[in-house]
């Protein structure tokens, strides 16, 4: 109770601070309770619901209570918030009637009185009930009564305003019940009070902040107001709120700065654009800067020093609600913004100054951090204070340049005089940090004493940077700070330590591929090489500036001209080569070779043309160029071969070498593109598919080990090859950009080389690229000479001439003059001799060379062609013509027999045959003289014909009709088709054909007929040889006559025995047949000869001068058309007599109407079995049975036998039938029957009562 | 008012860098690739967190006495960093938005080109002129007077 006796301190120790309670009253009975009461009251937390909408916080309350006096209350005006009484409290224990009239309510109404003229509304009347109290006054009224008269007399309307405490001393639960009433009332009005004045509060600090663009206002007058609030916030612990407060501030101030910048200048800003006289940085340590507030309540604050401020208020919150990190976010911020509103101000700065403050600074924040965070959780929060330690490096870095700290000599006088000057802004040291050995102030001092210790401070806050951010993997933010560091190094003259930052730098750029980096820290880098004297290193990066884009001209031939220089004063000490990458010197285009396909034979000249492309801005000469050649002998003799090397080459001999594009990052440019291509393996032998798949040409590119990017500025390990094969090109002067550079070579050895190493020499220098790549190779081969023949046209043609191309390729041998070629005739074969053959001489690449006349000289046996003389590795083609006679095949009996019986099969059967080409084929065998060894080679000729013939028979009268097809795709003119029998001379052909010669298409037939005739009785057979002159249609006049075409041929048993002749006659007494009624067929078969020799037999029989022969019939209707009724077939005996007639009569019954074709009537010939007898079984009965049991298939025999072979047919059927005394039919020669009522129709009238129509569409 | 645009492709290289002081480049090519060290922190922060929401916009990625660098990266990671002068205080998070936002759309219409190479350095006079549009566009702008609009608006 000793806190009201003291006057309040004006302010503030904020933390202090709690909300004034006045008390009013019996002060011994509050002294009493006090200490009840402050444990008491923050113990439970109460909601505050607050105005605008804000989130309503759980608040545990705590109040100073201070003894009420007038004074306390705040006049009207008064707007301080810190010193206001929220709550009055009246404390009394009168329960006494009389004595609360005498004294209590005089007292009561005095104080009420007083808060009604300062208009507080904020009050409580506490009535403090003790039983001890009541027990000596037992005539008292009840104690409700006391209460009562106070509600009564003072809240007319708010009873509650009265509270009854009772027995507040004691321990029992009553006590405790009213306790907890009492309190909860308490805080309940403290709440409302605050909610009440703070409300009215803003409202008031609104008010006065929307008077800001009114000329009096002043920013620090309402700072001071706003900060009140915040201060309350705090006081309250609404840390958040009172944050809020001061980042409004924050806020304010900035769109000032910012409006000023943009011309809108406040008056009172130019308060804080004074001249910065102090910068000793950011004061963190102290709850309250009283200084800096005085200084801004006196409006004499600088920018620096409201920042200052604002920030240390702005971190004390930070820190209370834990977070401390955002304390370091939000001083990077604050150093940034500071330095860009100082500019903006235009508020004049010592040079350095502001370097000093954000230094001081910086570090002031960190060691705050430090100072309330554990070691682990600013290790795992390094992100957020990296900025701050970067920043603190970087400031100390230029206030070094600036007072020439970095230089070797060290500072001179004008650098101590601003040293001096600079310190003096610090001012003294502040005594909360006097005994910090570390304080950022001594460490400042320190560090802009000497050049060492600056050395020292700053390479020890360099290389925590840089450790910090590669612990956090910033990497590229290490390689920034390593750089500035290598710049330091350079300056302090020490390039050892600075080469492995500049190089660590290097290569993170490289790898990410950002080429301004790449060239500037190159630079930073030539230097620093030039002064280590590392001769490679410099003169790889020199090379690789002056071949950069980024470098100015100037630069580029600086660099330039020092390789060119070194290579000049290098030269009289020979030995010691310095091996460079090629690509920064220059850098392939492509590659052309001459013969295009890149194959030469051995002795040939083979040249490269290389298109180089000079990086560097000079013509620079060079003494040599060299490629190193890998030769291999190629194992698979087949490679060798031109035809294989041309067919496998690509076709323009051209190869583009990817540009690099230098920088490229390593991820993507690095590996070339995958390069797949199909294999398939096929077995030697049968050359059958072994083996499938892709594989991947360039796999040894990819699957290498990626070599750390490093090697690419160290001159790696680039062996200079050595070696027998060398292509090079001495003294060239390369201009800057492409040059065409020319390697010729003779081809020596047969094998495959491949370009492998290409150096560049320049003095001493060898510019090298160790590997040519896409890969480069040519071929060298040597040939044996080779003769190919082949005809021109898809086949050779047989009877006319064709051409035939003759190709000698001459591979490694010379033809002289006088080489022949000498072809062993075929017997069947020409060779036409022309007059002017002419030879074609190419060179090995299809190069007509020359065109000689082709001299041919036949004999019997052999043609000789003389060779035109022609190089090795040239090739002659010339073409001859030969011609194959033309030779029918030998074709025996009878073909096709048109119109006779069974005709379909026959057709079908030719017309299958009917598409391909006979072939004929010739051998001829040819010495060349590069051999002792004949060639043989075969040609394949085809006939273009196809002859048939057939026996044509008209009653007695014979025809014989040949059909020529022609099958090939040329045209023919046929003439002079001639028939003759050798044999028979009283046999007479007369052609019905026509005298002028027939042309026959492509795929057409002509056919041919002659009629026979003879005086005598005819032999029976005839053998026919049919020819025919023929010759293309196209070509006008042949060289030489054509043979014609001939077919021999044989027709048998040409001569008519039989004519059979059917006749169906309609039902007596009707005109015309209808269906359905039996009509009757009479058939008649009259033999036309006497015994001639063909009827010598089995089936003649012989009685008494008398000869018979037996013959079956068979009375078939395939279509259905009739159904014979009765007997269908039966066996006659047929006297061997001229006119001998036999009729036979059945019935039949037509099943359609209209012109039906007549029932065939087949004539088969009937042989007995074996035995030497006569079979006494009728025939008729087995037959009748089913043809089934006739041996009937001798009848298809015939179709594709020839006549001739009856005999053997006859006996193989026999013997199939052993034991079998069956007879057998066989079918008469077509030659022999004829059907005279063949093709003949009867009309059909459909049945009157049909009702019934049948309409068959066939 | 953008000082510096740059995109830089996912594995880091820059695919446009330009900025509007020319003789400063360098400075801006060394601020640029030294961001990326906070995109890359930014974008395996967002991984774990923000897999679906989308958020393109990185926010400022570091400021500097002088400038504040800000960074965009697509779905497809390819970065944009744009920087912008410090003193430039009327520029808003808003706007900045809307300029990477812009920079993407016109960064789409130079991969929708089928003559462009993606991964190759862009060479759209389409795009550069965006770009110098918003090199300059802002600047003409003058900054008016907004105090406290959008504190307590």
């Amino acid at each position: 109770m000793d806190a009201p006796e003291e006057p309040l301190p004006p302010v503030i120790y904020t933390m202090e601070n709690k909300p004034i309670v006045t008390c009013a009253g019996d002060q011994n009975l509050f002294t009493s309770i006090y200490p009840t009461l402050s444990q008491q009251l923050p113990r439970e937390p109460m909601e505050w619901r607050r105005s605008y909408g804000r989130a309503p916080k759980m608040i545990h309350l705590e109040s100073n209570f201070v003894q009420f006096k007038e004074e306390l209350l705040p006049k009207e005006g008064n707007k301080a918030l810190l010193t206001f009484p929220f709550l009055h409290i009246y404390w009394t224990e009168c329960c006494d009637t009389e004595v609360y009239k005498a004294t209590v309510k005089d007292d009561l109404t005095k104080w009420q009185n007083v808060l009604k003229a300062h208009s507080s509304v904020d009050w409580l009347i506490v009535v403090v009930e003790n039983d001890a109290k009541k027990k000596n006054k037992t005539n008292i009224l009840p104690r409700t009564s006391i209460v009562d008269k106070i509600r009564n007399d003072f809240c007319n309307k708010q009873s509650d305003r009265c509270v009854v405490l009772s027995d507040p001393l004691k321990d029992s639960s009553r006590t405790q019940e009213s306790w907890n009433a009492f309190l909860t009332k308490l805080r309940t009005s403290l709440l409302m009070s605050f909610t009440k004045n703070l409300g009215r509060f803003e409202d008031d600090m609104r008010t006065l902040r929307e008077k800001r663009t009114e000329p009096g206002w002043s920013f620090c007058d309402y700072f001071m107001v706003q900060e009140e609030l915040a201060f309350v916030f705090e006081m309250l612990q609404q840390f958040e709120d009172a944050l809020v407060q001061y980042d409004e501030l924050d806020a304010l101030f900035s769109q000032y700065v910012v409006n000023f910048g943009a011309g809108d200048g406040a008056n009172w800003l130019t308060f804080f654009c004074q001249p910065v006289k102090s910068w000793d940085g950011l004061v963190l340590r102290k709850p309250i800067d009283m200084e800096k507030r005085e200084l801004i309540q006196r409006q004499e604050a600088t920018v620096l020093d409201l920042r200052s401020y604002l920030f240390s208020r702005q971190c004390t919150l930070l820190l209370f609600l834990q977070r401390p990190w955002e304390v370091a976010q939000r001083a990077l911020e604050l150093l940034h913004s500071c330095v860009q509103e100082l500019k903006l101000l235009e508020v004049s700065v010592p040079p350095g100054a502001l370097d000093c403050w954000v230094f001081l600074s910086c570090l002031e924040v960190l060691q705050r951090i430090e100072g309330c965070c554990d070691r682990a959780q600013i290790d795992s929060n390094i992100a957020h204070t990296v900025g701050l330690w970067s920043y603190a490096t970087e400031k100390l870095k230029s206030l070094g340049y600036l007072c020439g700290l970095v230089s070797e000599k060290g500072p001179n006088s004008e650098d101590l005089n601003r040293i001096v000057d600079l310190l003096a802004g610090l001012g003294a040291e502040r005594p909360e940090t006097a005994n910090t050995a570390q304080s950022p102030y001594k460490k400042l001092k320190e560090a802009l004493s000497s050049v060492e210790a600056f050395e020292k401070h700053y390479l020890d806050l360099s290389h925590a940077a840089i450790e910090m951010h590669t612990s956090i993997g910033r990497t590229r933010s290490a390689r920034l700070v390593g750089k500035d560091l290598a710049e330091f190094y350079m300056r302090k003259k020490s390039p050892q330590k600075a080469e492995i930052y500049l190089q660590g730098a290097l290569k993170n750029y490289l790898a990410e591929g950002w080429a301004l980096p790449i060239t500037h820290t190159r630079k930073q880098l030539a230097e620093c090489q030039k002064h280590l004297g590392q001769t490679e290193n410099y003169l790889q990066t020199s090379s690789l500036l002056a071949s950069d884009h980024h470098v100015t001209e100037e630069e580029r031939k600086h660099f330039c001209q020092e390789i060119l220089s070194f290579a000049s004063r290098q030269t009289d000490s020979p030995g010691h080569k310095i091996v460079l990458p090629l690509h920064c010197f220059a850098q392939l285009r492509d590659l052309h070779f001459t013969p295009s396909n890149a194959v030469v034979h051995v002795g040939g000249v083979l040249s490269v043309d290389i298109t180089m492309c000079s990086q560097m801005p000079v013509p620079v000469h060079v003494e040599q160029i060299a490629i190193n050649v890998h030769f291999s002998i190629e194992k698979n003799n087949y490679r060798k071969t031109a035809e294989w090397l041309t067919k496998h080459k690509t076709s323009n001999g051209i190869i583009n070498f990817p540009t690099e594009t230098s920088p490229c990052p390593a991820s993507q440019n690095n590996l070339p593109a995958l390069e797949l291509y199909e294999m398939f393996e096929r077995s030697p032998s049968d050359n059958s598919l072994n083996t499938t798949g892709i594989i991947c040409k360039n796999a040894h590119m990819l699957l290498r080990r990626q070599e750390s990017c490093a090697s690419l500025e160290t001159p790696s390990g680039v062996a200079l090859e050595g070696g027998a094969h060398v292509l090079k090109c001495n003294d060239v002067t390369l201009e800057p950009g492409a040059n065409r550079l020319m390697f010729r070579t003779q081809a020596k050895e047969p094998g495959t080389y491949t370009l492998r190493q290409l150096c560049v020499s320049v003095g001493p220098v060898r510019f090298v690229l160790p590997h040519l790549y896409p890969l480069v190779q040519y071929d060298v081969y040597s040939q044996e000479p080779q003769l190919r023949v082949e005809p021109l046209a898809d086949s050779l043609l047989a009877g006319i001439p064709q051409k035939v191309k003759f190709t000698v390729t001459t591979g490694h041998y010379t033809v002289k003059n006088g080489d022949s070629l000498q072809l062993s005739n075929a017997e069947a074969m020409l060779i036409l001799c022309h007059a002017e053959n002419r030879a074609v001489i190419y060179s090995n690449t299809r190069e007509k060379a020359s065109d000689v006349l082709l001299r041919v000289q036949s004999s019997d046996k052999v043609t000789s062609i003389s060779l035109p003389a022609a190089p090795a590795y040239h090739m002659i083609e010339f073409e001859l013509e030969v011609l194959s006679l033309p030779s029918a095949p030998v074709t025996g009996g009878e073909s096709s027999m048109l119109g006779m019986t069974e005709p379909h099969r026959k057709h079908k059967d030719t017309q299958k045959a009917g598409h391909c080409m006979a072939t004929t084929d010739h051998k001829v065998s040819i010495d060349c003289p590069w051999s002792i060894y004949s060639t043989v080679i075969a040609l394949t000729f085809s006939l273009p014909f196809r002859t048939t013939h057939s026996l044509l028979s008209a009653g007695t009268r014979k025809y014989i009709q040949v059909c020529v097809q022609n099958l090939s795709e040329l045209d023919f003119q046929l003439s002079d088709g001639n028939l003759v029998d050798p044999g028979s001379a009283d046999l007479q052909l007369v052609p019905l054909n026509a005298k002028s010669p027939q042309h026959t298409h492509s795929k057409q037939s002509v056919f041919f007929v002659w009629e026979l005739k003879w005086a005598r009785e005819p032999p029976p057979s005839l053998h026919c040889q049919f020819s025919v002159g023929f010759a293309p249609a196209s070509e006008g006049q042949l060289s030489i006559p054509l043979k014609p075409y001939t077919y021999e041929f044989q027709v048998e048993n040409f001569f008519t025995l039989y004519n059979v002749r059917a006749e169906i006659l309609p039902p007596s007494g009707t005109e015309h047949c209808r269906t359905g009624s039996l009509c009757s067929l009479e058939v008649s078969i009259t033999r036309l000869s006497g015994l001639l020799e063909v009827d010598k037999d089995e089936a003649l029989s012989e009685s008494d001068e008398y000869f018979s022969t037996k013959l079956m019939y068979e009375v078939v209707d395939n279509s259905s058309n009739w159904a014979v009724c009765g007997k269908s077939s039966g066996v006659i005996s047929m006297p061997v007599v001229a006119q001998a007639t036999h009729r036979v009569h059945m019935e039949v019954m037509p099943l359609f109407a209209g012109y039906l074709p007549l029932p065939d009537v087949r004539l088969f010939k009937y042989l007995p079995h074996h035995s030497a007898h006569s079979s006494q079984l009728d025939a008729d009965s087995w037959i009748e049975n089913d043809s089934l049991s006739v041996d009937k298939h001798v009848d298809d025999q015939l179709d594709s036998s020839s006549i001739k072979s009856r005999g053997s047919v006859h006996s193989a059927s026999s013997s199939e039938h052993k034991g079998l005394p069956m007879p057998r039919l066989q079918a008469l020669p077509p030659g022999q029957v004829f059907n005279s009522s063949m093709g003949m129709q009867v009309l059909v009238i459909p049945s009157k009562d049909d009702h019934v129509l049948e309409v068959s569409v066939t | 008012m953008a000082v510096c645009v740059a995109v830089i492709a996912k594995e880091n290289y820059p695919l446009y860098i330009r900025s509007i002081p020319t003789e400063n480049e360098l400075k801006f090519h060394y601020m640029v690739h030294t961001s990326l060290d906070v995109v890359d922190e930014k974008i395996s922060a967002m991984g774990k967190a923000l897999v679906d929401q989308r958020e393109l916009y990185l926010g400022l990625l570091y400021p500097t006495e002088d400038y504040k660098v800000y960074g965009y990266v697509t779905n497809s990671k390819v970065k944009f960093v744009m920087v912008v002068d410090s003193s430039n205080t009327a520029l808003r998070d808003n706007e900045i938005r809307s300029m990477f936002r812009k920079l993407h759309n016109s960064y789409t219409d130079v991969m929708c080109n089928p003559f462009y190479n993606p991964g190759d350095r862009i060479q759209s006079r389409a795009f550069d002129s965006m770009v110098t549009s918003m090199m300059i566009q802002v600047l003409s702008r003058a900054p008016c007077c907004r105090a406290g609009e959008a504190l307590w608006a």
